[in-house]
C-alpha cells in the first residue's frame, strides 16, 4: 500500500479547497443559508408541520443533503477531470500506485471537504431554525455514507466527461431535479399515490429518508431499505470504477 | 550485466487503427544515455509512454529492472522519473509543493533535504515559493525535471526535453544530465536537436514509422556509416575529369574549380596517397584541401530517407 501516495493526493486536493474557500464553503453556506431565511423562517412559520415537525426543522435535513450530493459530485468530478484537462494526469498514471489508493486519495478528499461543508450547514441551520438529532451516530453515518457514494459518483463523472459541459450536465440535469424531486422539502405521502411509486426509483429518496429519521425518528421508508439502497448505489459506483480502470476507459491509450 | 530496460516484441495499435509502434526489439544498459532520434510520428513518445505505464501496449512486453511494467507495475514505477514532452503544471500549485508532491506520490517518505538539492542543482531555488503560472516556459521545464527527480529514479526519461528552449538552459540540461550519469543514472532521451544526440548520448537508436531502424554506439555508427570526403582546391578550372583518374569516385564541381573524392574513413586503404600522386602526374595542382566526416545529422537523414 503506497501510503505517502494517498496522503500526497489527499493532500494537494484538500489544499485546493482551503485556496479555493470562497467559492468551496462559504457559496454554499450562503445559499442554503437563504433557504433556511425563506422556507424556514419566513415561509415555514406560516405552514403547518408535517410529521410532527416544525416546516423549518422538516427540511434541515434535506437541505444538508442537497448541498452534500452537489458538492460530493462537483469536488470529486472536478479533482480527477482538471488533471486530465491540463495534462498533469500523466504524473498520476506514471507513479506506482494502484487504482484504489488513487481512489482513496481524490474520493477521500472530495468526502471529507463535503462532510465538513455539511456539518458547517448543520451549525448554520441551527442559527434560524431549532431541531434536535436523535440519532446523532446514525446521522453522522448517513453522512458519511453519502459523502462518499456521490463523491465517487463524482469521480466518474470526471473521468467520463471530456468537456467542461459534460461536467455539469450530470448535476445539473440529473442530480438538481432528483435531490429537488426526492423530497428535501416535503413527505413523499403527500404525493398523489401513482407519483409516490414513481419517486421510489428516485435513489435520492432512500437518502434523505433516512437522514431525516436519524434527526426526528420519522422516515418516509423504512432506515433498513434506505441504508440498503445507499449501499446497493455504493458498490455500483466502485464497480464502475474498478472497471474504469482495468480497462483505462477514457485515462490510458 | 542484465539491461536496465528490455523491451521484448512491443506493438501499439490506436483505437484508431493508427500502428505506433510494431514489434520493437530494444536493451537499455544500466548507466547509460540513450537517444532516440525518430521524425515527428516516429513512435519515440509512444514507446516511452508504454514503458512509463501512461499508455497500454497491444502486445510484447517491457521489464524495468527486472520488473514487467505491467504485471509488477509498481516496483518499475518506483525507479522511473518521466519529464513528458507536454509543460504541463498546476498552475496554482508552488515549485516546493509540488516537487514534494510528486515525491510522495512516488511512495518516498518526506525529505527537505533531497528537494532543496534538486531545486539548487536545476537553480530552482530562489523560486520555491512561487506559484507555477509565474514561471517562465523555462523555468517550467527545470520544475517537471525537479518533479521527476524528486523520487531519486534510477531510471530517467527526457522526452524532447530541450524542445523550445534557450541555449544557456540547453547547456545546463546537458550539464545535468552528465552529472546524473555520473551517479550511476541510465537516462534516454529523445530528441529532434540531431547534435544533441551525438554531443550527449553513448548510444543511439533511430525509430521511424514504429520500426527501430538501428540502435549502435554512437562512435561506431559515425565511424561505420560516416563516409568522408576530400575536396580539393584547383589551381586551375578544369573541363572534365582526366581519362587516368577515371577509376576513381570522383566529382567535379560544376564551376571545375573543386575536385571532390569520397572515401570509407575505416578502411585499410583509403586510396588517397595513391590519387594525389596520380594528379600530380596529370599536372593537376590544387591551392587547397580539407576532409570532412558526414555528421549524424546526414547520417540520420540518409537513413530516414533509405525506409521512406
Amino acid at each position: 500500500m503506497n501510503i505517502h501516495a494517498i496522503r500526497a493526493i489527499y493532500g494537494f486536493e484538500m489544499a485546493r479547497t482551503w485556496r479555493t474557500l470562497l467559492q468551496s464553503i462559504v457559496s454554499p453556506v450562503i445559499s442554503t443559508s437563504l433557504y433556511f431565511v425563506v422556507f424556514g423562517s419566513a415561509i415555514g412559520s406560516h405552514m403547518n408541520g408535517i410529521d410532527g415537525v416544525s416546516y423549518g426543522a422538516f427540511i434541515v435535513p434535506g437541505l444538508i443533503m442537497l448541498s452534500l450530493l452537489t458538492q460530493s459530485i462537483s469536488n470529486a468530478s472536478f479533482g480527477i477531470y482538471f488533471p486530465k484537462f491540463v495534462g498533469t494526469i500523466y504524473e498520476i498514471l506514471s507513479a506506482p500506485v494502484s487504482p484504489l489508493e488513487i481512489v482513496a486519495g481524490y474520493v477521500g478528499a472530495a468526502a471529507s471537504k463535503s462532510i465538513i461543508l455539511g456539518l458547517i450547514i448543520l451549525v448554520t441551520a441551527r442559527l434560524f431554525v431549532p431541531f434536535q438529532i436523535e440519532h446523532p451516530l446514525w446521522m453522522l453515518a448517513f453522512l458519511l455514507l453519502t459523502a462518499l457514494t456521490f463523491s465517487l459518483f463524482g469521480f466518474i463523472i470526471g473521468i467520463w466527461a471530456d468537456n467542461f459541459e459534460k461536467l455539469q450536465l450530470v448535476p445539473l440535469l440529473i442530480v438538481t431535479p432528483l435531490t429537488f424531486l426526492g423530497g428535501s422539502f416535503y413527505s413523499i405521502h403527500m404525493l398523489p399515490p401513482f407519483w409516490q411509486k414513481i419517486t421510489l426509483f428516485n435513489p435520492v429518496v432512500y437518502l434523505i429518508s433516512g437522514f431525516r429519521w436519524s434527526f426526528y425518528g420519522v422516515s418516509d421508508v423504512s432506515l433498513g431499505v434506505s441504508v440498503g439502497m445507499t449501499l446497493v448505489f455504493l458498490a455500483a459506483c466502485l464497480a464502475l470504477v474498478w472497471w474504469i480502470f482495468r480497462s483505462g476507459y477514457r485515462l490510458k491509450a | 550485466m542484465p539491461p536496465i530496460i528490455s523491451v521484448k516484441q512491443l506493438s501499439k495499435t490506436y483505437a484508431s487503427g493508427f500502428h505506433a509502434l510494431k514489434q520493437i526489439d530494444l536493451d537499455i544498459r544500466q548507466g547509460e544515455i540513450f537517444a532516440l532520434l525518430g521524425p515527428n510520428g516516429a513512435g519515440k513518445t509512444t514507446l516511452i509512454s508504454i514503458i512509463c505505464g501512461i499508455v497500454n501496449p497491444s502486445e510484447g512486453t517491457v521489464l524495468a529492472d527486472g520488473h514487467d511494467v505491467v504485471r509488477d507495475y509498481r516496483s518499475a514505477r518506483a525507479k522511473i522519473g518521466l519529464v513528458p514532452q507536454e509543460l504541463t503544471t498546476d498552475a496554482f500549485e508552488t515549485v516546493w509543493n509540488t516537487v514534494s508532491f510528486s515525491r510522495g506520490l512516488f511512495g518516498r517518505s518526506a525529505n527537505p533535504a533531497h528537494i532543496e538539492k534538486v531545486l539548487r542543482d536545476l537553480s530552482l531555488w530562489s523560486k520555491k515559493d512561487s506559484r507555477l503560472m509565474t514561471l517562465s516556459g523555462g523555468m517550467k521545464r527545470r520544475v517537471m525535471i525537479a518533479k521527476a527527480l524528486s523520487h531519486e529514479p534510477q531510471i530517467l526519461f527526457l522526452d524532447e526535453p530541450t524542445a523550445g528552449v534557450d541555449v544557456e538552459l540547453r547547456r545546463d540540461m546537458w550539464a545535468m544530465v552528465r552529472a546524473l550519469r555520473a551517479t550511476g543514472v541510465t537516462i534516454i532521451l529523445t530528441t529532434h536537436y540531431i547534435d544533441e544526440a551525438e554531443e550527449m548520448a553513448d548510444r543511439i537508436g533511430v525509430i521511424n514509422k514504429g520500426e527501430l531502424i538501428l540502435v549502435e554506439d554512437k562512435a561506431e555508427l559515425m565511424n561505420k556509416l560516416g563516409r568522408k570526403q576530400l575536396t580539393l582546391q584547383l589551381q586551375n578550372r578544369l573541363e572534365d575529369i582526366p581519362q587516368a583518374l577515371s577509376g576513381y569516385p570522383l566529382e567535379l564541381s560544376a564551376d571545375g574549380q573543386q575536385l571532390v573524392y569520397t572515401f570509407d574513413a575505416q578502411s585499410e586503404h583509403t586510396g588517397i596517397d595513391v590519387l594525389l600522386r596520380q594528379l600530380g602526374e596529370a599536372g593537376i595542382d590544387f591551392k587547397d584541401l580539407r576532409t570532412s566526416q558526414s555528421s549524424l545529422e546526414d547520417i540520420f537523414v540518409n537513413l530516414v530517407r533509405e525506409r521512406a
